[in-house]
Formats: C-alpha cells, sequence, structure tokens
C-alpha cells in the first residue's frame, strides 16, 4: 500500500482515482493511444516518404547554381533624360564565363552554410561514331569534389566513375542509341566545331530516360578545352547544410556575389509547392487528432469531477486546498495523455512495422526508409500529455471552485 | 492575502476555558441581493471553550447545519465576527481559511464520507499527507495509533467502502482527529448508526475531549446522547437558546 514519501499528495491521489475508475481510464486510455499511433503512423510515413521524394529530386541536382547574371540591355537616355527607344529587346543570353570564379569559390567555401561548392563548365554538343551522331549535354567537372553533390558512383551501371583528361562517362541510354560500351571511342564536337576524342570510363543510370539519353561527363580541364572557356567556368554548384533552407541561401549569397543565384527550390517550385501542402496536411491531421484526444480526456474528467464532488467537498473540508484539487485533475489529464502517448508510441511503431513488411517493391526491398526518430516520438508523447493537461483545465478548475458545503451536501 | 502565523496554525490552545469558537452577531442569508433573499441565522452569539462538549438540537431546517458549516469555516457568515482559536476569521482569504480549517477543526459528517479510492488507514492519513510537511513516518504512526484507538487496527489494509456503516464511521472519527483538532465538528455522526455502534461513537467523542481537551460541538435529533454532553445548545429559527 501505503502512501509514498516519495510522492507528492496531488500525484497519490490523482492516480489513486484514475485506479479506481479503471474502466474511464482504461478507456480513455485507449482512445489516446489510437489518437497516438495515428500521429506517429502517419508522420513518419509522410515524412519518409518527403525526405525519400526530396532525396530523389536532389540526387541529380546541386541545392544551389550559381551563374553568371544575365545580360541586360543597357538603355540609352538622351541628354534631357527622356528614353530614345521606341521598343527594347530582351538581349540573348551568352554563355560566359563567371567572373573571378576562384575568388568565388572561396568565398563561398569559407561560408559556414555551404557544405560543397563545385565548378563546373556545362555546354552543348553533338557526340559522333560513325554515321551516328546525337546531341549531348556535357557537364565537365572535378570529379571528387562534384562526388559529393551528385554521387555519380552510385548511378554507374557499368565500369567506373573515371574521369581522366579522355575519359567520358554517358547516360545508359545514350549508350544504347550509340551501340557502345565501356572502352569504346567516341567523337565530341562542341558548337564551335572543336573536336575531341573520348574513351567511355562508365555508363550511368542517371534514374530519367530522358537524362540518360542526354547526359555526358568529362573532367573539368578537357570541358574548358572543348567548350572553349580555357581557364573558365560556366556555373559553380552547390550543396548547403539544410536543404530547406537552399532559397534562403541563394537570396544571400546572390546579394554578396551579384551572381545569379537558383536554388532547387526554385528551379523545381511545384514540387517543393506540393511537399509543403503535405507537411500542411500532416499538421492538419495531427491538430484534429490532438482535438479529438483531448475532448476526450475533458469528457471523462468532466464526469469524473461530477462523480466525485462528494470526495472533493471532504477533502475541501478536511484542508486541502483549491490549488491542490486542481492539480490532482490536471495530473489525471496529464497521466491519462502521457500513458496513452506511450502506448500509442508503441502501437504507431508497431503499425510501421507491419506497413514496411507489406509495402514492399517487387524486388521485395522496403518501397522507401521510414524512420521514427527521438524527436517525432518526443513530439507526440509532448503533445499527447500537453492536450491532457489542457484538457483538464475546464474539469480542474470547476473541480476547484466547488462549494464544500454543496458538494457534500450532495 | 492574509497570513496566519504559523504557531496559530500548528499549536492549538488547550488551557482549560480558553475560548476555540466565538461567534458575535453572527447573521447568514442566503441569495443576498436577490428576491429569494432569506436569513437562516438571526445574530448568534456563541462562546464554545477548549474541553467543552456541546449538543446542538433543534428541528430540521432551524439552521444547525449552517451554524456548523460557518462554525467549520465551510461557508461565511454574511453579517457578525467568528474567532477560532482566537483569531478573527472573516477578514482571512480562502486559502487562510482553508489552512486554519485544516489544521484546527476536524469534521464527521452523518454520511462518513470516506474516500473510496484509499484503505481505512490512508483515509485516516490523508488530511495530514495533504497538509504537507509532516514525516510520512510520523504520519503512520499517529494515524495507526487513531486507528487502534477505534479499534479497527486489524481493518487497517480493507477498502474504506468495504467496512461496516460503523466501522466507516470510526475511520471517520479517527480521520477527523489524525490533525489534532482544537475543535471537532460533527453533523448527526451516529444518525445512521445502530444503538450500539452510535453509543461507541459518542463514547470515541468523549474520549477525545477528555484526554485531548478537544472541544466538541455536536449536531444531533437524540435527546439521550445530548443529555450525555456538558451543554445544550438549542437552535430554533435561526437564533441560539441554551
Amino acid at each position: 500500500m501505503l502512501l509514498s514519501r516519495l510522492q507528492p499528495f496531488e500525484w497519490i491521489v490523482a492516480s489513486r482515482f484514475l485506479r479506481e475508475g479503471r474502466m474511464q481510464s482504461l478507456f480513455i486510455t485507449v482512445g489516446v493511444a489510437i489518437g497516438v499511433a495515428v500521429i506517429v503512423f502517419m508522420s513518419a510515413l509522410l515524412q519518409g516518404l518527403q525526405a525519400n521524394l526530396v532525396k530523389r529530386v536532389l540526387t541529380a541536382q546541386p541545392h544551389i547554381q550559381i551563374l553568371p547574371p544575365k545580360e541586360k540591355v543597357r538603355i540609352q537616355h538622351g541628354q534631357d533624360g527622356a528614353l530614345h527607344a521606341d521598343q527594347v529587346q530582351a538581349p540573348l543570353q551568352r554563355l560566359k564565363s563567371i567572373d573571378q570564379w576562384q575568388a568565388v569559390l572561396n568565398l563561398l567555401r569559407a561560408m559556414p552554410d555551404v557544405r560543397v561548392a563545385s565548378p563546373a563548365v556545362t555546354g552543348s554538343t553533338f557526340i559522333m561514331r560513325g554515321a551516328a551522331s546525337r546531341s549531348l549535354s556535357l557537364t565537365a567537372v572535378n570529379l571528387a569534389v562534384y562526388q559529393q553533390i551528385v554521387n555519380l558512383s552510385d548511378k554507374v551501371v557499368a565500369g567506373q566513375a573515371r574521369l581522366g583528361t579522355n575519359d567520358i562517362l554517358i547516360g545508359t541510354e545514350l549508350a544504347a542509341d550509340m551501340g557502345v560500351g565501356v572502352g569504346d571511342k567516341l567523337l565530341v564536337q562542341s558548337a564551335t566545331g572543336a573536336s575531341n576524342h573520348f574513351v567511355i570510363a562508365g555508363i550511368l543510370d542517371l534514374g530519367n530516360k530522358s537524362a540518360n539519353q542526354r547526359s555526358g561527363f568529362v573532367s573539368l580541364h578537357s570541358g574548358q578545352s572543348l567548350l572553349g572557356y580555357p581557364g573558365g567556368v560556366t556555373s559553380i554548384d552547390i550543396t548547403v547544410q539544410d536543404v530547406y533552407a537552399a532559397e534562403e541561401v541563394a537570396q544571400r549569397l546572390q546579394a554578396q556575389t551579384h551572381l545569379q543565384a537558383d536554388s532547387w527550390i526554385k528551379n523545381n517550385a511545384q514540387f517543393f509547392s506540393a511537399v509543403k501542402s503535405q507537411s500542411l496536411a500532416n499538421t492538419a491531421i495531427r491538430f484534429f487528432v490532438g482535438l479529438s484526444v483531448a475532448f476526450g480526456i475533458a469528457s471523462v474528467l468532466v464526469v469524473s469531477v461530477v462523480q466525485r464532488s462528494k470526495e472533493i467537498g471532504i477533502l475541501r473540508a478536511m484542508g486541502i486546498s483549491r490549488g491542490q484539487v486542481m492539480r490532482v485533475f490536471l495530473l489525471q489529464g496529464g497521466l491519462l495523455g502521457l500513458g496513452g502517448a506511450l502506448i500509442g508510441c508503441a502501437l504507431g511503431i508497431l503499425a510501421l512495422q507491419m506497413w514496411l513488411q507489406i509495402a514492399r517493391t517487387p524486388e521485395g526491398t522496403p518501397m522507401f526508409a521510414v524512420t521514427t526518430d527521438f524527436w517525432m516520438l518526443s513530439g507526440a508523447l509532448a503533445l499527447a500529455t500537453l492536450s491532457g493537461l489542457l484538457a483538464a483545465l475546464a474539469p480542474a478548475m470547476r473541480a476547484a471552485r466547488l462549494d464544500p458545503v454543496v458538494a457534500i451536501r450532495g | 492575502m492574509n497570513n496566519i502565523p504559523l504557531n496559530t496554525l500548528t499549536e492549538t490552545p488547550r488551557s482549560p476555558k480558553q475560548p476555540i469558537v466565538q461567534l458575535s452577531h453572527v447573521h447568514k442569508s442566503f441569495n443576498v441581493g436577490e428576491p429569494t433573499e432569506v436569513e437562516v441565522l438571526h445574530g448568534i452569539d456563541l462562546v464554545l471553550r477548549a474541553g467543552e462538549f456541546v449538543a446542538v438540537m433543534g428541528p430540521s431546517g432551524s439552521g444547525k447545519s449552517t451554524l456548523l458549516n460557518i462554525v467549520g469555516l465551510l461557508d461565511r457568515p454574511t453579517q457578525g465576527q467568528l474567532q477560532i482559536t482566537g483569531l478573527e476569521t472573516t477578514t482571512l482569504d480562502d486559502k487562510a481559511l482553508t489552512q486554519l480549517r485544516g489544521r484546527s477543526i476536524g469534521f464527521v459528517f452523518q454520511y462518513h464520507h470516506l474516500i473510496g479510492a484509499f484503505s481505512a488507514l490512508e483515509n485516516v492519513m490523508l488530511p495530514m499527507v495533504g497538509m504537507q510537511g509532516y514525516p510520512t513516518a510520523a504520519i503512520e504512526k499517529r494515524a495507526l495509533d487513531l486507528m487502534d484507538s477505534v479499534g479497527l487496527l486489524q481493518w487497517r489494509d480493507h477498502p474504506a467502502t468495504r467496512l461496516s456503516g460503523g466501522q466507516q464511521q470510526r475511520v471517520a472519527v479517527a480521520r477527523a482527529l489524525i490533525m489534532q483538532p482544537a475543535l471537532l465538528l460533527a453533523d448527526e455522526p451516529t444518525g445512521n448508526l445502530d444503538t450500539k455502534s452510535a453509543d461507541a461513537v459518542f463514547e470515541l467523542f468523549r474520549q477525545v475531549n477528555r484526554e485531548h481537551g478537544t472541544a466538541v460541538l455536536l449536531v444531533t435529533h437524540n435527546p439521550l446522547m445530548a443529555q450525555r454532553c456538558d451543554r445544550i445548545i438549542q437552535v430554533v429559527d435561526g437564533m441560539v437558546s441554551g
């Protein structure tokens, strides 16, 4: 039995009241548990799905791309300040190198938000073998650095990710169209007429048929020579610490460098909007489940206050303060919330494990990684406990305000 | 907030003839300011001294329970003064009244009102646990002594509500005495008991009154029981005589 010396009065009474009304406590705990299990299951699933989608989008592109500023028309004004042009035509956007790119690269690498910065030269070329030719979007990079942004090694289906002076990596569809394999030679010709022979070092699956049909990678030095940018680069690819903060970082970089900075969020605006909508839907689900949990707890405690009004009156007559009575009922709400949340977290994890067993690809692997991290579980526990406490507020205040004379008389 | 000196709360005066309860011109009305306003007590003057055992009698609806509630600090007078252990209570706030009630006044009601979630012994311990600041071992020892003195030591771990009516009322008496109050208020405590149990409960009150000098105010309809008290107060139509 006995009233433990370690437990405060409110805790003792609250836990005994809950134990005495065990059927009520059990039903509401199960209700809370189901609510929390739904939150845990849905949150983990949506987070996993979202992370998987973002990962898929970002495995083939940098978080931010720094480009030379767009060319603008310099409008001529007369001495009177008036505009002397009937029509302003948008200028052609020439491919050009980033001015002082090495200084810019050093500046970017020194920034805390930036994880990796990799210079690149990109341009349109033709790939030729015998009578066959295809257009090729060529990207010239320093492979060791670029791998930290887009891991080409993971995408190699034949050969290896290696970019020596004459090495080239091409997409699977392009290799099939040209009838080539690893070790075969190809002639690559730029729009300016410059050409070079390359040996296929590896064939890549970039996860997209269109990309596999037109993509190729060569070393930075080879690309600079072929595409006519000796010593220059046309872009700097960047990964940042927080992918969701990429747009803010891009805007800061643009302001600092006066170059064009395009984030993946800007480049994939519709996708990002869908991800945000999904997060919003998840929040709405959590809110409404939390609300139903709170109302469930509140209804049980309101009934409990009515049922126990005589006992509350007696406690008040014995010298128990209004504050103590209030805390007894608040604690009951908190305990119901916490107890239900603990069971709910376990149920949610169990449901996720079952889902992972059921939802599998034809190869038998999970469709995407689903993890239940500490913060999500802590959040669910905190949400349910807080809901319990808030739900108990009104019944607790009602109990505290009970007139002992009226309560005892019944 | 009105702070009560700690010694007032913890050291209940027991010197003979010292007033424990003093009511001066106490009025009590319900529904004040409304057309249905009714005055239940009409200027009651009453002094109850340490060691006194007083019976309160009167017809139903005469104001006995209202008087007891006011003396027990469960209700406030509409007019007049009320001193408990020498402390004027009409100016105290709810928190101070609750403290004073818990430390100086014990209640026994017609229906024992034990708390079903606790055992008999725990029910006795509960007021002192709620007061805080007392070591649990000391509370338990005092509760066990009280359970022994009411003859229920062997029932101490039984769920309170599974005891017989007489046993439950004896537990309620033990609970009322755990704080060693200066004043014990009993509202028809034997009204639902058979003669033997009623007699046992009354003897308990008497014993506490004699051994500890606890002032007892006992509301009863039983004239034989009232005659065994030191004094009888008649409450008729909200006025006191005797």
